[in-house]
């Protein structure tokens, strides 16, 4: 039985006087693997971090689940390189922690090898896969991650998406995420909202996972797939994003989307 | 045989670098050596107005610096000028409002050049005890709050998310920067006392493999920096802040140009 963790009611957030997050309402569940999706500005990092506790709405409603336990992978993490830190003790910043369950966490997402390398000589995959043991080490019920691909190849993208979904299957946790690549993130996701400021459109994803090699197409030839998601639009934007007044069925039928697309 | 004010000195000049050692590993990791130097120059002020109104010295110098930092948290908020020049505009706007103060002072026998590069060997029992108390306060602070404060340099929004207070943690270190800079004003003076904090901490990087380790380090290589210092200060005659910077400079030197394997 899945239920919400995180329910979000007309949520709407500017900064300086410009709105960034329009009336979104949607709900988390457990077991579930919910994704972001839209253009650059659309928003997609602000709403994770209202989700977080990060920024709070102008108005609306964030409802969590009592002591709901988050795990956070952020898009990017910056160490300075004056601040020495192996990956053991990265793990156990916040916490001591018996040794099995580090092990455990790197055995996981397979960077056991790299427990007594210094930090910063990780490439972009491994410290992604890093980030996602500290995330599990505490046990979330919701996991959260921004971007959680970005600086990996396109082999490696591929092994993470997989990566969280077993998490999912595993751990019955609730996942949230924002990703740009939407051919390879369709297997590895239950359902998908697309914002560009407001919510587009949501639902599920095509069945496209039951052909493995499907992914392995569109993952070499990365352009050409916008089409994975099948589309609802009953509005168009212009190029400031705004919702453009019409017929929404002429609008709908004028919309192909292309990879210049900046929707 | 030893003079009762290099002993002061001594002990007064390592209480500084132990605790000026852990803190300053903050300083270095969260890039805020000009955050300690317009403290520094603030406290000249404290200085001033001190004499001025004809309170204790040390309780007016860390008033004013303590005072300081709370407004400068206070200013990070507003989003029109970056933190560098609001650093810069303070430390200046600071130092000249104290120096004009100072002019005010009738017949003020004020030994500038002790406030500004410190003085050392005119250390007094009472400084000693100023800067034990300040020492054991910072410390036990830091012991406590070691895990918070290590997780909010690493990154602030994962610290946030898990659970750690991070605008209390960043305030908390910089009133304790604040501190042991009023307190160790009178050690190296306003000039010099950032490197105090800076030099020791970044001599201890390329040694260190742990955040623990480098404060630690950094602790150690502050005092023997300080030892070695006001020894060649008493030896050559030289003036004892300016000294133990010196000494400190030659440690990092000789680290960084120390042929080793290149750690991270």
């Amino acid at each position: 039985m899945n239920t919400d963790i995180v329910r979000l009611e007309q949520v709407n957030i500017s900064f300086s006087g410009k709105k960034v997050v329009h009336n979104v309402s949607f709900n988390l569940h457990t077991d579930c693997i919910t994704t972001l999706i839209g253009p650059n500005g659309a928003g997609k990092t602000t709403l994770v971090k209202t989700v977080l506790g990060l920024i709070k709405p102008d108005t609306g409603k964030v409802w969590l689940k009592d002591d709901l336990v988050i795990g956070y992978v952020p898009q990017k993490l910056h160490i300075d390189s004056t601040f020495p830190l192996t990956v053991q003790r990265f793990l156990q910043i916040s916490r001591k922690l018996p040794s099995s369950a580090i092990a455990d966490a790197v055995a996981s997402v397979s960077i056991s090898h790299l427990l007594q390398s210094s930090i910063h000589g990780l490439s972009g995959g491994e410290m992604q896969r890093l980030l996602l043991a500290r995330a599990l080490l505490r046990n979330p019920q919701l996991l959260v991650l921004d971007e959680p691909v970005q600086g990996v190849d396109i082999n490696g993208q591929v092994e993470l998406y997989q990566l969280i979904s077993d998490i999912r299957k595993q751990r019955g946790c609730g996942v949230l995420m924002i990703s740009h690549d939407l051919h390879l993130v369709m297997s590895a996701t239950d359902h998908v909202i697309c914002m560009n400021q407001h919510i587009c459109c949501s639902g599920h994803p095509e069945k496209i996972t039951s052909d493995p090699s499907y992914i392995d197409l569109f993952g070499a030839a990365s352009a050409k797939t916008m089409a994975l998601y099948a589309h609802h639009h009953n509005h168009d934007h212009n190029l400031h994003g705004d919702v453009l007044p019409g017929d929404p069925a002429v609008a709908a039928a004028s919309h192909q989307h292309t990879p210049e697309c900046k929707h | 045989m030893f003079y009762d004010f290099l002993i002061y000195a001594l002990v007064g000049g390592i209480g500084v670098a132990l605790v000026a050692g852990p803190l300053g590993a903050f300083v270095v990791w969260r890039r805020m050596s000009y955050f300690g130097d317009s403290l520094a120059h603030s406290a000249l002020l404290g200085v001033a107005i001190g004499i001025f109104f004809e309170i204790n010295l040390n309780i007016a110098i860390i008033i004013c610096c303590l005072l300081l930092a709370i407004l400068l948290v206070a200013m990070q908020k507003q989003h029109f000028i970056a933190t560098d020049t609001l650093l810069g505009i303070m430390a200046h706007s600071s130092l000249s409002l104290g120096l004009v103060t100072i002019s005010f002072i009738e017949d003020a026998r004020i030994d500038l050049m002790a406030f500004l590069f410190g003085d050392l060997l005119a250390i007094l029992p009472e400084d000693l005890l100023w800067i034990l108390l300040g020492g054991v306060l910072v410390l036990s602070l830091l012991y406590y709050y070691w895990p918070q404060m290590i997780a909010m340099t690493i990154n602030e929004e994962l610290a946030a998310v898990e659970g750690v207070p991070v605008a209390k943690m960043r305030l908390l270190l910089m009133l304790m920067i604040a501190l042991v800079i009023a307190v160790a004003m009178k050690i190296v003076g306003v000039l010099l006392i950032t490197s105090l904090l800076i030099i020791p901490a970044a001599s201890a990087r390329p040694l260190s493999r742990s955040p623990e380790k480098m404060a630690l380090l950094a602790s150690l290589l502050g005092c023997a920096a300080v030892v070695m210092g006001l020894l060649a200060s008493f030896e050559f005659d030289t003036p004892a802040g300016p000294s133990v910077v010196v000494a400190a400079m030659v440690i990092f030197m000789s680290i960084y140009l120390w042929p080793r394997k290149v750690a991270h």
